[in-house]
């Protein structure tokens, strides 16, 4: 299938289901699902790195709440429409990402993942003692009530999510399928034979970094007009490193449809859990599903799927 | 002018010196033997001509160009070629998409022609029948046999249409008709234009195959010449038979 029919037929499903969500007319709906679709931008955003390159980053909710806070500043200094801010979000994102793209020529494996860890530590000490932006205070962003076309503000949020995630699958397959895609998985299973095959194996680590860093901030950059008010411990929550890593796991991380699946599912559960249980089971549902998944399918929803249908062609 | 040229180079891992001013010249077209007894820094010596390891002193010089300072890819897109001691495959890629990742990224980011998909497809369909793997491309590397992972080691390293091969000892832990294959495989390779260092300790494999023989021994050169002489030599003979 090429890319543009890919594209065509994500933003066909896209506008179902956002028709879908009006027809129940309930505003928690776009709530919820806000959350789901932030996820899947976040899991797919990780996988790039994780599932594609074989680096595992500790520090999405780093890049998460660099895309909130740029929003934030940007909010106090001038104001602009979140579609900008978003850009400007995975712009400043995207550079920390390769920024820490550098690291990987030290580190590797877990080094790599405690350094992303350390990053996201030094950054949520910075934003703390940053005035300008809330400090450890937290910030107030009002929103709108209501926005021209639309409607409710709520809804227009869920929109533009909606849009992320048809626009970081669409770069996830693109990746997967190119040349691209070639390199990342020969980094992924030998480096040093990549090398050897001519693989610039530095510049694409940095290609993948940039990526993922410039998506999770996109992700980020309208998080403040849901929320209200932000503050460190939220932007910098641990839920977001924890569910970007496990989502991909569980869907599977060879494919973009791996993080999708399971941004849908756990996000759901997690969703589902805090109405009827409460918002603290959340970790502990995602912590038992990765313990269950590692034993019983390490390879996901996705390699489960492939391993079933493998057998029965056989 | 040599296609390869290595002068005094020395490699040191803390207070070990593993190469100590080697000298090394490797014309176009050379069938050259690289023996020496384990930990003589065969190895080494190919991670330090491939650029996975930096030499502190001494060059190396290939085709015309002094290549100290690039890192591993730069060397394989100018035609620097080599497998490794143990096969690395990538192993998540089918058999025929190991050989076509040197395609993309080391053929076609050369200047000049591009290789479209077809072209793709049938250049890796010639790789695989040069090295006798044409039904298996569609297998993972984990399904192939031990000879296998050789041939596919030597097919990736072929991918990238160098001018120089090092095939690092590509034929440990196989049975005699094995070594044989190989030996017949990269002697073909040689007919069609490719320089080839061979490292093997496999005597009936270099003699079969060398038209000049290097024997190094804890990191210095004490041989280089005609196998038949070489081996005759008393310090060779004193490094591999002891005194």
């Amino acid at each position: 299938m090429r890319t543009r029919v890919f594209v065509l037929i994500s933003i066909a499903v896209a506008a179902a289901v956002f028709f879908a969500a009006r027809l129940v007319n309930n505003d928690y709906v776009f709530f919820a699902g806000y959350t789901v679709l932030q996820f899947i931008v976040l899991a797919t955003a990780w996988n790039i790195l994780g599932g594609y390159t074989g680096y595992v980053n500790f520090g999405s909710a780093a890049f998460f709440a660099l895309g909130a806070y740029s929003t934030v500043f940007f909010h106090k200094f001038y104001q602009m429409p979140i579609p900008v801010l978003i850009v400007i979000g995975g712009v400043i994102s995207g550079i920390v990402g390769l920024g820490m793209g550098y690291l990987t020529l030290r580190l590797r494996g877990a080094f790599f993942a405690i350094a992303t860890l350390a990053l996201a530590v030094v950054l949520q000490t910075f934003i703390v003692n940053w005035d300008y932006v809330g400090g450890s205070r937290g910030a107030y962003i009002i929103r709108p009530n209501e926005i021209a076309w639309i409607g409710p503000y709520i809804q227009y949020l869920f929109l533009l999510m909606l849009a992320l995630v048809v626009i970081s699958l669409a770069v996830a397959r693109g990746i997967e399928r190119s040349q691209l895609g070639y390199g990342f998985a020969t980094i992924r299973d030998d480096e040093l034979a990549a090398e050897a095959s001519g693989v610039p194996t530095l510049r694409l680590k940095l290609i993948a970094t940039t990526i993922s860093g410039a998506l999770m901030g996109m992700a980020g950059a309208p998080f403040p007009y849901y929320i209200g008010y932000l503050q460190p411990s939220s932007a910098f929550g641990l839920e977001y490193a924890v569910n970007s890593i496990a989502m991909p796991m569980i869907g599977g991380t060879t494919s973009w449809v791996g993080p999708l699946i399971g941004a849908i599912l756990l996000g759901t559960l997690q969703q589902i859990a805090t109405v009827t249980i409460s918002s603290a089971v959340n970790l502990l549902i995602v912590g038992l599903l990765l313990v269950g998944f590692v034993i019983i399918a390490p390879n996901g929803i996705v390699g489960l799927v492939q391993g079933w249908m493998r057998g029965r062609a056989k | 002018m040599p296609l390869l040229e290595v002068t005094g180079l020395s490699k040191r891992f803390g207070g070990f010196v593993a190469l100590d001013g080697i000298d090394l010249a490797v014309q176009e077209g050379e069938r050259v033997g690289l023996i020496g007894p384990n930990g003589s820094g065969k190895s080494t010596l190919v991670n330090c001509i491939c650029g996975t390891l930096t030499n502190e002193t001494g060059t190396v010089r290939f085709n015309g160009e002094t290549v100290d300072g690039l890192v591993t890819h730069e060397r394989t897109h100018r035609g620097m070629a080599r497998s490794f001691q143990l096969p690395r495959p990538f192993a998540t890629l089918t058999v025929a998409e190991n050989l076509r990742v040197p395609l993309l990224y080391t053929v076609n980011a050369r200047p000049g022609h591009k290789l479209s998909a077809a072209e793709l497809d049938t250049r890796c369909a010639e790789l695989l029948a040069l090295v006798a793997l044409a039904d298996k491309g569609a297998q993972l590397p984990r399904d192939l046999t031990q000879v296998e992972m050789r041939k596919l080691e030597l097919a990736r390293a072929m991918a990238a249409e160098p001018k120089l091969l090092i095939a690092d000892e590509s034929m440990a832990g196989l049975s005699q008709s094995e070594v044989d294959d190989i030996v017949t495989l990269l002697i073909r390779l040689n007919e069609r234009g490719i320089t080839i260092i061979m490292i093997e300790h496999i005597m009936r494999a270099v003699m079969k195959f060398s038209q000049r023989l290097v024997v190094l021994v804890s990191g210095k050169k004490i041989a280089d010449g005609k196998p038949d002489t070489v081996i005759r030599d008393p310090e060779v003979e004193k490094a591999y038979l002891g005194q």
